[in-house]
């Protein structure tokens, strides 16, 4: 079934997601800044499915190193799962454009330069699965986490794109919104317990949303429903309001 | 963040740490003032909760698993049932297992749990070789029996209150099949489930179910389940897909009636004194975990376990006597279990002696606590135990009159500068 490359692998919901690929037969490239923090979960892996593991060191920030890391691969991957984020500090970012920047850059920029290259590959080899996680924060921005929003924004719209242009060549693009996850990102925030999914649900739903070959996937499934009805709020409503 | 534990009460807001490395434990442990380490939530009372609490769970990997020897090397956060996924096809299981495969290794090593087969094999810290521990000042540490034998008896059923465990190397059962060949045998009163259970003492697994409502006559009436795995080389063990109890029910629904009539089913549909039975691991080890959330029935208020344990010599009398004064108290418990364990270890705090325990669950209402308060007098008079993991109200004075060791364990715990570092709601209520 070949390789499923899991980028920003640290993350729990990567973790799981990881996880998740290996149950079900695939070999696992783990990506991260840190190899050495992935060892445990590379052994984990490993024990648990007796798939293969195979750790590789890889910043998002340094885009220009993309393209020669992803030649270096030697088995190309039969898909990629893209993890990575940074929530960030709003009021930091207003103040300070360098946060700012580095909000945009992880969501959106970072994953833009590797993505390009993985299409290409993708596309010229007219196979395989491209996953990315956005979030349903970029469907509407709010005061509280507008900056990390309109980085998710762009970054679902570069999915949307990615996805029409790749159907031709029978290559599967799935933007991923989860709504609240249990992860380290919340650990500090006081989440809705019937709202806030954990990272093995989600990565469950993202296993199956890929494997029937949908487009969008809303995580949990009662998001989709909290969405529609916080994008219809008229604007002039909107902008009064503190959610 | 509102935090609980199995028994739902009490419910507690405080803050919650993650670590996914030592590192960043290290800082947690340096920078908060007293904290008290959180597994999987399985224990019914305060043992976990307090106003900082360190969430264990996230730190779960399998490290190495040496199929040929049985020892399985892991962090502590892991939950038993993802150890069983990896070792029942591979023809291990795990030498001890309380009731409920939720729980994880940490929580397990800290509560030095027991399962049906405490009279042959121990407790859970006696298929431990060895664990890793961060103590109050941040080091880590390697223990042993043999080469830190007083952190090493002071940790295992020590309630998280000697450090966050890490680690942990475990040594596992052979086995030879997933099923196991089960012994029913229906009894008539306390004196012939006594009789059962020393009957049956050879069987490497045995448990009972009591009727606690019976009176008089019939009173200490139950189904005991021996048995012992198969051998038939049958390992696809597979997870079954659980049932959740999707809401609290409402207060009505667990009332007196209800509960002796689920008692009452439960004891008539065996029909024979003596039948035989092949189940799967799930059914005969975990039952319990087949229904998701079972904790909502007892609704919002939640509830508690009373688990004590009698001296051998007094077992007898003590629960005949205790029997009677929960059928007066007219309190249903839904489930009353029953066990005859074995020699007891030479850890501080853990629960298990030589003799008979019974543990039962009552729902959180008015009164409870003042019947339980009269079921404590009786542990003591006959030199009992309660069992810190399930309790939530015990006093100081009960609690220390069960464990002769206590001093030992306070004076440690002061010396190494635990006792400021370490602290549940449960320990400062027993002062330990
Ligand atoms: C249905 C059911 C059946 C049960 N059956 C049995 C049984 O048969 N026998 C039995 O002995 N028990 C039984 N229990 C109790 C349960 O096994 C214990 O309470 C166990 O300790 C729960 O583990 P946990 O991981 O959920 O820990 P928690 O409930 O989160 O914590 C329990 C204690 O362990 C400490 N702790 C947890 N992790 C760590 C760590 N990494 N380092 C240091 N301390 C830690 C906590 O501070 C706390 O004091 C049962 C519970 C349930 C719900
Ligand atoms: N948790 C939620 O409620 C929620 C909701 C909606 C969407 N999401 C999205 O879900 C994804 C996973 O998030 P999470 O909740 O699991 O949080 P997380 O643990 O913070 O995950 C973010 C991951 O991104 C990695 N990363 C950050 N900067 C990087 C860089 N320069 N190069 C490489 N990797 C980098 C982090 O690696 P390090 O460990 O090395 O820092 C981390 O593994 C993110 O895209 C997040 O935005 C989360």
């Amino acid at each position: 079934m070949g390789y499923v490359l899991i980028v920003g692998a640290k993350s729990d919901m990567a973790k799981a997601v990881a996880r998740e690929y290996a149950k079900n037969g695939y070999d696992i490239y783990l990506a991260a800044r840190d190899t050495e923090m992935l060892k445990p979960l590379a052994k984990d892996i490993a024990i648990r499915t007796e798939c293969n593991v195979q750790l590789l060191a890889l910043d998002i920030l340094d885009f220009e190193s993309h393209q020669n890391w992803y030649a270096e691969i030697e088995e190309k991957p039969a898909g990629v799962v893209c993890a990575v984020g940074y929530l960030g500090e709003q009021t930091a970012a207003q103040e300070d454009f360098p946060e700012a920047k580095k909000i945009i850059d992880t969501n959106y920029t970072g994953i833009v330069s590797l993505f390009n290259v993985i299409a290409n590959d993708f596309e010229r080899r007219k196979e395989g699965f491209i996953v990315g996680i956005s979030s349903v924060a970029g469907e509407r921005g709010r005061k509280s986490n507008y900056i990390y929003g309109s980085a998710k924004a762009a970054f679902t719209a570069y999915l949307s794109g990615l996805r029409n242009r790749l159907y031709a060549s029978g290559v599967q693009v799935l933007t991923v919104k989860p709504g609240f996850v249990a992860t380290r990102m919340t650990a500090h925030m006081d989440l809705p317990k019937h709202l806030t999914a954990a990272p093995e649900e989600v990565a469950k739903d993202i296993f199956r949303a890929q494997q029937k070959g949908k487009d969008i996937l809303y995580t949990k499934w009662m998001w989709r429903w909290v969405m529609l009805v916080i994008r219809s709020i008229p604007e002039f409503q909107f902008k009064k309001m503190s959610i | 963040m509102k935090i609980e534990s199995w028994g739902r009460y009490p419910k507690v807001f405080g803050t919650v740490h993650r670590f996914d490395n030592e590192k960043t434990l290290h800082s947690i442990v340096s920078e908060q003032k007293a904290l008290i380490a959180y597994g999987n939530g399985r224990s019914y009372g305060d043992s976990a909760l307090n106003d900082n609490i360190v969430h264990t769970r996230p730190y779960d990997c399998l490290l190495a698993f040496d199929e040929t020897e049985g020892l399985l090397h892991v962090q502590a956060g892991v939950l038993l049932s993802e150890i069983l996924d990896v070792i029942v096809p591979k023809g291990w299981f795990l030498k001890v297992t309380p009731g409920t495969k939720l729980i994880t290794v940490g929580g397990a090593i800290a509560s030095d749990v027991h399962g049906k087969n405490h009279h042959v094999e121990g407790c859970f810290s006696e298929s431990v070789k060895s664990f890793r521990i961060m103590l109050a000042n941040g080091e880590v540490v390697t223990c042993s029996r043999e080469k830190t034998p007083e952190l090493w008896r002071a940790t295992c059923g020590g309630m998280g209150l000697t450090g966050i465990i890490l680690e942990a190397t475990l040594s596992l059962k052979k086995i030879n099949s997933q099923y196991i060949e089960q012994t029913t045998i229906k009894t008539k009163n306390l004196r012939e489930t006594f009789e059962a259970f020393e009957s049956y003492a050879h069987m490497p697994y045995s448990v009972a179910w009591i009727d606690c409502l019976a009176a008089d006559s019939e009173r200490g009436r139950c189904l005991l389940m021996a048995g012992d795995f198969k051998d038939d080389g049958d390992l696809d063990y597979h997870h079954k897909t659980q049932k959740s109890i999707p809401f609290n029910f409402p207060d009505f629904a667990l009332n007196n009636w209800s509960v002796k009539a689920f008692n009452r089913l439960y004891y008539s549909k065996v029909k024979e004194r003596v039948s035989y039975q092949i189940v799967d691991i799930d059914t005969f080890f975990y039952p319990l975990d087949a229904i998701g959330h079972w904790n909502r029935i007892y609704g919002k208020q939640g509830f508690t376990q009373y688990q004590f344990i009698l001296p051998k010599e007094t077992s007898y009398e003590g629960l005949d006597e205790i029997l009677a004064a929960i059928a007066e108290s007219g309190k249903g418990s839904f489930l009353a279990v029953l066990k005859l364990y074995g020699k007891e270890n030479a850890n501080y705090l853990s629960f298990p002696m030589e003799g008979y325990s019974l543990a039962l669950d009552f729902k959180i209402e008015k009164g409870l606590f003042k019947l339980l308060d009269r079921l404590d007098t009786i542990v003591v008079k006959y030199g009992g135990r309660i069992y810190l993991t399930k309790d939530v109200r015990v006093s100081k004075e009960v609690f220390e009159q069960g464990y002769p060791q206590i001093e030992m364990f306070r004076k440690y715990r002061k010396e190494q500068g635990m006792d400021r570092k370490f602290q549940s709601l449960q320990s400062k209520r027993v002062g330990i």
